[in-house]
């Protein structure tokens, strides 16, 4: 094996900047001159912009502009759009209220944009937005996700009810049917709550405008630059894209949060002109727990219907989903095609039917957070499946095992088609590392102790490598989700990697530059990977949804298979032989059956000399580029399993064992890999154990600091346990499933699986805090003693 | 932060003086006012950084007491030889105060003088009968903790040292709040001769306070048994998202139980 | 505008300051040591740790004057020139960190950990970590690559013996 190729756990590129201080984040960028924007916020939920006034507060000295909507409206510089229009299930398109960068006579959400100061200094700019005086006519707000349809309170006038659509998935006919059939029925009734993303680098913003070149920059915290500035200029006008670079340099996490294109960027290139000077802006933390896109925040009813060994025969979901005060960049997918979709999970159900409610409330607006739809969509089917078993009294891991998919392709009835899987051979090596038949005694031994030991499971599927380009837009999406590549050889022989992936933390500067060794034979350190700059790279996606393996180096391998049919070319006529009978290996070209060879970086060199070659038949360089558009989602699996032990006494959790075997297909780097699935299954706890976003019923987000929103900390998580199974990847050429999101979307049900099999209720809400898990301990005391 | 001007006087007398002039804000560790003051909460015209007097940090055994110095950081006290060997409680204590960098800033004095209902040092100074002293005088702590962020001390009197008595048995169970880590509900257990106190801190609305029924039962036998059937407090306990006030009363019982058992 | 001075990496250091200048914000401001993170408001993310005279601060929540005569040391000051420090060295070998803006507050506070306990355990490592937050990787290859990097401090503290 190449020791820097393909499964070798390569330590990182990326490492040596980042543990020295001298990465490059965007608040790390200082330009000559540079302005600080203070964003004035609506201290209320909901409320009528009666007037603004901005006299004294232009008054303070240093202050180089202050702006409010109208400004923006003046020069025409267009709202935040959401790019994936979803239509209701009567055939009409969603209902999307306006949605300004600054405040137009109405604010939505503690949080909303309503002025902005550029001054001097930050001190200033906040010095000056405290003189500015709004006056507010407050108006009732509404909050709560399951009542907001029956609420008399309007967000947007446009959407009634507070509804943004009604959609639909599946038949319904056919669901009824298997309803009707069944013998046993299982329901519940789930929340998934509400998250805030807490990338630990805040979003920032630095917007530069030069007259002389009639041209924008904005170095912005991004994982798709390049569709940040298609947004900003196609549908938001700052300038065309020719006239707008924009730069996404070391971004610390993103985990969905920073896809979006949000009004503070927006404003700050903007005003980069007004002013003529640079302005920079970085949230703080609180603005960020105000005004990042939120996550999840659904409620559903859920039904399960079996025969009488446990087959499962119908699913039947209604989910509301809170969309908060504006629609965000990608909104509308979420709770649809990237939840609904999943609803078949690991398993052969015949029929299956969901809906989908999405509301307007006066809270942050909810865009995608890792997982984005599927860790909803796990939560109710795993929590739902492990109910039936239960119910049932059949063992959880049995009453899997009966309704896995087991023949591929599998058709589901929402859509999808799972291409390869080993359901089985997860749970079962699963069951082996986490020493399920060893709980009984450990269960015995933690009573002892006063303690409540549990154990869950959770059997996930989801769906990455987004997407097809022509199936997401047979389903609403606005733009194509391929990506591309560009291989530029140098004539030394060392290579830069053009690519539109952008690495937020997920280690693309060593995974793809192994993917370049391996096929080119050269050595890691001879490959650089460029990324995150509209200037420097074609064009790109982005990263998110687990695609820029699966998807971002099959663009990659494109670009490389016209590299080596290029340089076999040339070598060939380096060697002085057929084409046909050149082989490549190791980085070496050979004439088969001689020892006539040369190496990668002669060839290069070669080409670029171009005086051994042809060139009336062929152009000198070496320079390919491609574009991949997968010609299915990848369906990475697993199983996960969770041991907790419960204090009854405090309510306090303690997750004492986790395991997770994944089947991600093919695994460049296994020690990234690894690292991905730990921080996806710590976010995953914190879902299940810390985290809730709670706003009172007047719309403040009381939750808005480190104080009350609690993060998950080293103390709170043990070390997982973590194991692999393969199959191949069908559809692209590296058999790359993906795995950024796994554990976020499998733990939560695995956690709270464990939590209501100690407790022996089922009733218990997300995050299981302290508080909760007491209130739930109490309440089910006399059944645990019943049971014993 | 709102504009102010910054003194670093060297003596107490310096102290006391600059005390005098407008809006004066003492800076201690500066773990909890500096974010107050970031965040705009607090505006004094005025900072007077304790740091550059020595004579206010320290710690040392007279007899059956340990006298700490206002200005000795949390780590310090921790650490402390002398306060491990005579009041393990108090040591263990500083040592569950915030994270490791915070210890490494924080000052008994500054958490003192604040009085934060959530702070885990009042509850020693209450339960271990401490005295704390000032440039002007000495206060008994039952006299010292008034209320909610509120404390006996006058305008221009600063806190030089505490001196606790050594107890016989005692011992701080702390359960914190799931995303701060402040104290919840925290309770300080300490027996000295026929002395008991139990204090609870972070659960009452009015801040730190006596949990005398508790004491009165304990007093019988000092053991958890003897807190069976004991209505814990119930009147005017902090509710909020992470913890109802009916979960704050039943801490204190289980809090309670759990110092005695370690003391 | 007040004089602060100071030795920031061993480097004397004087700067002019307003009185509310945090420290962060002179490392990262004026001496555009930008190494050193702000993470959070209220002093519990940890991305701002530095040393301040040999022990782990947050330095968003000290004043730049309160350290007028003290040695401070940032992420940049650690290693010796091209010899990274071994704390440096565990966290790439372990895979100690993903997005990277947490790590520079985790390596200084590793580092303080280390000197005060030697070689800590699994439990002592995660508890001295309550005020450092990391998104990216639960924590897992940071509490492995304090434990290795507490262990190659010690060595070298022996072989200096």
């Amino acid at each position: 094996m190449n020791p820097t190729g393909i499964g070798a756990a390569v330590r990182r590129k990326e490492d040596h900047r980042f543990i020295t201080g001298a990465g490059q984040y965007t608040d790390d960028i200082n330009r000559l001159g540079q302005a600080y924007a203070y964003f004035l916020r609506s201290p209320h939920a909901h409320a009528t912009i009666k007037g603004i006034d901005l006299r004294e507060a232009k008054n303070v000295k240093g202050v180089l502009g202050i702006y409010t909507g109208d400004d923006l409206a003046a020069d025409k510089v267009g709202g935040l759009i959401c790019g994936w229009m979803i239509h209701s299930k009567d055939g009409s398109p969603m209902k999307a209220g306006p949605h300004p960068a600054l405040a137009q006579g109405k604010v939505r959400y503690v949080g909303d944009h309503v002025a902005v100061v550029i001054a001097e200094t930050l001190t200033i700019a906040r010095d000056a937005a405290e003189k500015i005086k709004v006056d507010y006519q407050v108006l009732p707000a509404v909050v709560d996700t399951a009542s907001a349809q029956s609420s008399k309170v309007l967000v947007h006038d446009v959407a009634p009810r507070n509804t943004i659509y009604e959609w639909e998935l599946g038949d319904r006919k056919a669901t009824d049917a298997a309803f009707a059939h069944a013998k046993h029925v299982t329901k519940l009734d789930i929340v998934n709550n509400r998250l805030v993303p807490n990338a630990m680098e805040p979003r920032a913003a630095v917007g530069d405008y030069d007259s002389g070149q009639d041209a924008f920059t904005l170095w912005t915290t991004s994982q798709n630059p390049h569709v940040a500035r298609l947004v900003l200029s196609a549908f938001i006008g700052i300038a065309p894209e020719h006239k707008l670079r924009v730069i996404a340099p070391d971004v610390g996490g993103g985990f969905g949060s920073k896809i979006f294109v949000y009004a503070e960027e927006t404003v700050c290139v903007w005003a980069a002109k007004k002013v003529k000077r640079p302005v920079k802006w970085v949230a703080d933390r609180t603005e960020a727990f105000l005004s990042d896109a939120h996550g999840r925040d659904h409620v559903t009813h859920a039904e399960l219907a079996m025969d009488e060994r446990g087959k499962i025969l119908g699913l039947r979901v209604k989910t509301i989903a809170n969309l908060g005060a504006y629609m965000s960049t990608f909104s509308s997918s979420v709770p649809t095609y990237l939840y609904a979709t999943l609803l078949s999970g690991q398993y052969d159900i015949p029929a299956i039917h969901a809906s989908v409610d999405t509301v307007y409330t006066n809270t942050a607006p909810v865009d995608a957070y890792r997982g984005a739809g599927r860790p909803e969509a796990t939560y109710v089917v795993e929590r739902l499946v492990e109910c039936a078993a239960r119910e049932m009294g059949i063992d959880p891991a049995d009453f899997r095992k009966r309704n896995f998919v087991k023949k591929f392709p599998h058709q589901t009835p929402v859509i999808m088609m799972y291409d390869a899987g080993d359901y089985r051979a997860s749970l079962e090596k699963a069951m082996e590392v986490a020493d399920v038949k060893g709980f009984g005694k450990r269960k015995r031994e933690a009573a002892r102790r006063g303690m409540l030991r549990g154990m869950g499971y959770s059997t996930y599927i989801e769906a990455c490598g987004i997407a097809p380009s022509a199936a997401v837009g047979s389903l609403g999406a606005g733009v194509g989700l391929w990506e591309s590549a560009e291989v530029r050889v140098n004539p030394v022989g060392t290579v830069e990697i053009l690519t539109g992936s952008h690495s937020h933390g997920q280690g693309h500067e060593t995974t793809f530059a192994q993917l370049v060794s391996e096929r080119l034979g050269i050595p890691i350190d001879n490959v650089s990977i460029v990324h995150g700059d509209t200037d420097k790279v074609q064009f790109g996606m982005g990263t998110y949804g687990s695609r820029s393996g699966a998807v971002g180096m099959s663009a990659i391998v494109k670009a490389l298979d016209k590299i080596e049919a290029k340089a076999r070319k040339v070598a060939s006529h380096l060697l002085e032989a057929a084409e046909a009978d050149i082989e490549f290996k190791n980085g070496e070209f050979r004439v088969k059956g001689t020892d006539k060879k040369i190496d990668f970086t002669s060839v290069a060199l070669g080409a670029y000399t171009a005086h051994k070659i042809p060139t009336s038949e062929m152009e000198p360089g070496l320079k390919e580029g491609a574009f991949y558009d997968p010609t299915n989602f990848t369906f990475p699996a697993g199983c996960h399993i969770c041991e907790v032990e419960i204090d009854p006494e405090t309510g306090v959790t303690r997750v004492v064992g986790y395991t997770a075997v994944d089947d991600f297909g093919v695994i460049v780097n296994p020690m990234i890999v690894e690292g991905q699935v730990h921080g996806g299954i710590a976010q995953g706890i914190g879902q299940a154990l810390t985290e809730g976003t709670v706003y009172n019923a007047d719309g403040q987000l009381v939750t808005a600091s480190y104080m009350d929103y609690a993060m998950p900390r080293a103390d709170n998580l043990p070390f997982f346990q973590l194991g692999f199974t393969e199959t191949r990847c069908p559809s692209n050429p590296l058999g790359i499933k993906g795995c950024g999101e796994a554990g976020a979307i499998a733990a939560p049900a695995a956690v709270m699986n464990a939590i209501t099999d100690a407790l022996g209720t089922e009733a218990v809400p997300m995050p299981a805090a302290p508080l909760a898990v007491w209130k739930a301990a109490r309440a089910s005391a006399g059944t645990r003693q019943a049971a014993e | 932060m709102y504009t102010f001007t910054y003194h670093r006087p060297t003596s107490i007398r310096g102290v006391a003086k600059l005390l005098e002039t407008d809006e004066a804000k003492l800076l201690a560790g500066g773990q909890t006012l500096l974010p107050t003051m970031k965040q705009r909460l607090a505006a004094p015209k005025n900072i007077v950084d304790l740091g550059a007097i020595d004579d206010l940090k320290g710690i040392e055994r007279k007899g059956r007491k340990v006298v700490i110095g206002a200005m000795t950081r949390h780590i310090d006290v921790q650490n402390s030889p002398v306060v491990k060997e005579a009041i393990p409680a108090l040591a263990a204590l500083a040592g569950g105060i915030g994270d490791p960098a915070v210890r490494n800033r924080g000052t008994i004095g500054g958490s003192i003088a604040n009085n934060d209902p959530s702070a885990d040092y009042p509850s020693a100074c209450l339960a271990l009968g401490a005295t704390i002293h000032t440039n002007k005088r000495k206060i008994d702590a039952a006299d010292f903790f008034t209320g909610l962020f509120t404390t006996a001390l006058d305008d221009g009197e600063v806190i030089t040292k505490v001196t606790f008595p050594m107890p016989a048995r005692a011992a701080y169970a702390k359960f914190p709040n799931p995303a701060s880590r402040y104290a919840l509900v925290g309770v300080f257990v300490a027996k000295r001769g026929r002395d008991i106190r139990v204090v609870v801190t972070g659960a009452g609305n009015g801040g730190v306070f006596r949990w005398t029924a508790a004491e009165e039962a304990l007093a019988k036998r000092f053991a958890a048994k003897s807190l069976d059937g004991v209505a814990t407090p119930s009147a005017n306990l902090i509710s909020d998202i992470h913890g109802s006030a009916e979960y704050r009363s039943h801490l204190i019982g289980v809090m309670t139980r759990r110092a005695v058992d370690a003391a | 505008m007040a004089t602060v001075s100071m030795t920031v990496n061993g480097r004397a250091v004087s700067a002019e300051v307003d009185s509310r200048t945090l420290l962060v914000q002179l490392l990262r401001e004026h001496l555009r040591l930008t190494g050193t993170h702000v993470g959070c408001d209220t002093s519990q993310c940890g991305a701002c740790v530095v040393h301040v005279d040999g022990l782990a601060a947050k330095s968003c929540t000290l004043l730049a004057l309160q350290c007028d005569g003290a040695n401070v040391v940032t992420i940049e000051g650690l290693a010796n020139g091209a010899k990274l420090h071994p704390m440096q060295e565990a966290f790439r070998e372990h895979h100690g960190l993903q997005c990277g803006f947490c790590t520079p507050g985790m390596i200084m506070q590793a580092i303080d950990i280390a000197n005060r306990h030697g070689i800590p355990d699994e439990t002592t490592i995660r508890h001295e970590l309550e005020g450092n937050i990391c998104r990216c990787t639960g924590y897992h290859n940071i509490v492995k690559a304090i434990g290795a990097g507490a262990q190659a401090m010690a060595g070298l503290k022996q072989a200096a013996e």
